[in-house]
């Protein structure tokens, strides 16, 4: 039938785009990895400089995500449980992340932290050094969970936790019994998103980090000295890391996906 | 289960705005908190950036921003984030609709592979597609060095914008509708255009518009493939990290200026579209 | 316990909610709040269970100002239109939260939970999850949930309107039998005039922020304060200045004192009951509910000219 002939062009040329653009390029860097066995790559991602720019991403992670969980909390609950005007400013000020170029992230944090910044006179070096990448891990990732929480939120309203209430809850023990359990899949999938940015930023920790190999690089940034340094091999299997963390997270984003509609 | 329509009608006037939250005791001291956060985070760092892009006055910021190299950064990256945009549409609305309404094996993998762009870090996509489409790459074609090797990373670091955002409208449209038009006579085509089309241009605009700004400001996956040769591939992000490198904050500034007020005008007005089509919609 | 309300007033924005309403519920008593959607009967019952504050007026609960008392120290329990169920807790937890909230020893919250199961006749259900209930089952445990903690006073929001007509039927004789074993006073809003009727012992009718009358279901269907409420609590027709209910209109073939001329347009056949709707000679239409025989008598038939006349009508005194 030509209506099937239709159907099936159509999906060739969707699927043959998806091919070339993703996976191609994604499987080949995987072969390139392996192509001479395990154990060049495993050499290379075994460095000192690589396995501490490994334990640097780590930390940003660690830091960045929690911090920005507790804040999209807080802020998805004064978008939707508060009666606070100019919302709607608040609503847009806090997807600013995701409008900004992550080089002008960095400047940002030059321009505050850095020596001659406004905040420059703490005499606490930021900039060039952990904090500054930290700060910058957590500027980029900002609003994944308020994205996440907030609509969550909504959508459950507010008669279980005014239910909680009148049973005699006070404020903190309706949050933790019944607002925290009732959003959990939207907070998971936000921790998700944000631990995905947070892995992976590269622009905006690459302006502020000095790039100071076995001090201030992650391994994004090791991904591009390895690059620059004309070792293949390193930059591959660094590469490779970061893609088996990226694949880790769609799993959990799929399998997360199922469990917020059975909720 | 959906509440009888009196009962809507009830909720308009009260529940919009009602009477002591029962989170409100811990949502005001934690959205105070999260407030002031999002200053130090990104409010008062913003605010420097256009702060020190008027250090000089207008004359400087002026000068910086119309700098040969500047200019030519500038309308590179207009011109590429276009391309990539009109690309998006069509790609992204094809695979949308291939993703809901065609069936065949490993659908769902191809369905989570759609974030794969969001999940995997900029610098690892630009570093893939050189492996690929660069100079030492399998197929003996290279895109590097050219701005359709922009182009390339552009697409690969976009493509989910257009996709889950019409994903999602593609599910809920009304079939019965384009059983309607064939049932007029409609050909497959023209339902699509004449009655599906409409329904998606709220979505497919939000998307592209999402798409649009990013490939504004990417820089991770473009720094490697482009080469970054002024006047040629170099796009504004790049040359803003180079302005950065060499100390030459004000200009740097003063070009991050330009590229924010671009971004934020236009997905000011996405949104205010959105608002408007909003009203019709349902 | 009694509860008061004195002088409530209360505005979302410009819109009036509740203007100065006063409204007494004896203790013990099953009271109604009616009126149409959006007339204030919801904020009025949420301004007493504490959930929102009123902008002027005072609620006293067993002679005792709440102006000050927080909605969780109230003593309230209230149920929700759309049962309000925590949807991660067992129907067990749910019943028990408000004890294991005011950490009561665990073996006194299983035998209290086990006797309120048995009351609500939900004991076999115990370990399921809320979307594993039916929606009256998630009512009659949302109802439960709300007992457990002894309130002195219980608040049901349009408890019944989010179920089906035959779930709803139930449900009501089973409120009424309930609040005879447990006998704490009750108010329950409602927008539904027969199940208002058939439940209550006291009905407040509420529209447009305003108390139009509190009275027995009787007083208010025999001698409402006005055309709101008597239109409200029953069809009504309006001839000239005067009020009359379908039923006390009476259908003659011929004409008599005090009658009026009229044609008949329609003759709907509910089995016991019809109802016939006629035109008057100045336009006005007329509804009149007839037994079958009386229809039979008359041999009514669309077209047909017949003389009506009120049994009993009512005229207000214009406010």
């Amino acid at each position: 039938m030509r209506a099937d002939a239709s159907r099936l062009g159509l999906r060739t040329v969707a699927l043959g785009y998806l091919a070339l653009l993703l996976v191609a390029p994604v499987g080949l860097v995987f072969y390139r990895t392996f192509e001479h066995g395990l154990a060049p790559a495993w050499n290379s991602v075994t460095t000192p400089e690589a396995q501490h720019a490994f334990w640097l991403t780590i930390v940003m992670v660690a830091i960045a995500v929690p911090a920005n969980t507790l804040f999209g909390i807080g802020f998805a609950l004064l978008l939707e449980r508060t009666r606070i005007r100019g919302k709607a400013i608040l609503n847009a000020l806090v997807d600013l992340p995701f409008a900004i170029s992550p080089v002008v992230v960095g400047l940002a944090l030059i321009l505050v932290w850095g020596r001659d910044g406004w905040f420059g006179g703490l005499h606490w070096q930021v900039i060039f050094s952990t904090p500054g990448m930290v700060l910058a891990t957590i500027f980029v990732s900002l609003p994944f969970v308020v994205r996440e929480v907030a609509p969550v939120l909504r959508e459950i309203g507010t008669d279980q936790e005014e239910a909680a209430t009148t049973l005699g809850a006070s404020p903190w023990q309706t949050f933790w019994r019944v607002t925290l359990p009732a959003i959990r899949w939207g907070v998971a999938y936000g921790v998700i998103l944000t631990t995905a940015r947070a892995l992976g930023e590269f622009g905006a920790v690459s302006v502020v980090s000095g790039k100071l190999a076995g001090e201030t690089q992650t391994l994004t940034l090791h991904v591009e000295d390895r690059f620059q340094a004309f070792d293949l091999t390193g930059a591959y299997a660094a590469a490779v890391v970061l893609a088996l963390l990226a694949l880790s997270v769609i799993l959990s984003m799929t399998l997360l996906d199922r469990r917020r509609k059975d909720a | 289960m959906s509440p009888p329509a009196d009962s809507a009608a009830l909720q308009l006037p009260g529940r919009a705005s009602r009477g002591p939250r029962t989170s409100a005791g811990l949502a005001a001291p934690a959205g105070a908190l999260a407030v002031a956060w999002l200053s130090l985070i990104v409010l008062i760092p913003l605010a420097a950036v256009v702060a020190r892009s008027l250090d000089g006055g207008t004359g400087a910021f002026w000068h910086a921003v119309t700098a040969p190299e500047a200019r030519a950064a500038l309308k590179l990256t207009v011109l590429v984030s276009l391309a990539v945009t009109a690309i998006n549409i069509a790609t992204g609305t094809l695979i949308a609709w291939v993703l809901v309404r065609d069936e065949f094996r490993g659908k769902r993998i191809v369905n989570a592979l759609i974030d794969l762009p969001f999940a995997l870090p900029t610098i690892v996509a630009g570093l893939t597609l050189l492996a690929l489409y660069g100079p030492k790459g399998p197929l003996g074609i290279s895109v590097a060095y050219a701005w359709t090797g922009v182009v390339l990373a552009l697409l690969f670091v976009t493509l989910p914008f257009v996709v889950r955002s019409v994903q999602p409208v593609l599910i809920e449209l009304d079939r019965d509708m384009e059983d309607a038009a064939a049932s007029l006579g409609a050909n497959r085509f023209t339902t699509f255009r004449r009655i599906v089309l409409p329904n998606l241009v709220p979505a497919i605009t939000a998307g592209a518009g999402l798409a649009f700004a990013r490939a504004l400001g990417e820089f991770g996956s473009v720094v490697l493939i482009s080469g970054n040769v002024p006047f040629k591939t170099e796009v504004a992000s790049v040359y803003i990290f180079g302005r950065i490198e060499s100390d030459a904050i004000g200009s740097a500034a003063a070009v991050s200026v330009v590229l924010l007020v671009f971004s934020l005008v236009l997905l000011a007005g996405v949104s205010a579209l959105a608002s408007r089509w909003s009203r019709y919609a349902r | 316990m009694a509860i008061e309300v004195h002088g409530v007033s209360k505005r979302f924005g410009d819109f009036v909610a509740l203007d100065d309403v006063s409204l007494t519920v004896p203790d013990g008593s099953l009271t109604a709040l009616l009126g149409p959607s959006g007339g204030g009967k919801s904020t009025l019952l949420r301004v007493i269970a504490g959930l929102e504050v009123a902008d002027s007026g005072d609620v006293r609960i067993g002679g005792e100002s709440m102006g000050d008392v927080p909605a969780r120290k109230r003593g309230v329990g209230l149920v929700f239109q759309h049962y309000a169920a925590f949807k991660h807790m067992t129907v067990r937890d749910n019943v028990g939260f408000g004890l294991r909230i005011r950490r009561r020893p665990k073996p006194e919250v299983t035998a209290r939970v086990d006797e309120l199961l048995a009351l609500v006749h939900l004991h076999g259900l115990a370990d399921r999850y809320p979307s594993q209930l039916s929606g009256g089952q998630r009512q009659r445990m949302a109802l439960a949930r709300a007992l457990a903690v002894e309130p002195r006073v219980l608040l049901l929001d349009e408890p019944f309107g989010a179920l089906d007509a035959r779930v709803r039927a139930e449900l009501r004789e089973w409120l009424r039998r309930l609040h005879e074993e447990v006998h704490v006073t009750t108010i329950f809003v409602t927008h539904d005039q027969e199940e208002a009727m058939e439940v209550a012992e006291q009905i407040a009718v509420i529209n447009e922020g305003r108390l139009e009358q509190v009275g027995r279901p009787s007083d208010l269907y025999e001698s409402p304060a006005n055309p709101f409420v008597m239109g409200f609590v029953g069809p009504v027709n309006r001839i000239g200045e005067s009020w009359v209910r379908p039923h006390d209109v009476e259908l003659l073939l011929d004409r008599r004192e005090g009658t009026t001329e009229a044609l008949v347009d329609r003759v709907v056949r509910l089995g016991f009951e019809v109802r016939v709707t006629l035109t008057l000679a100045d336009g006005t239409a007329l509804s009149a509910q007839l037994t079958r025989a009386e229809v039979e008598e008359l041999e009514l038939e669309p077209g047909q000219i017949v003389h009506v006349r009120p049994h009993r009508s009512t005229v207000f005194s214009p406010a």
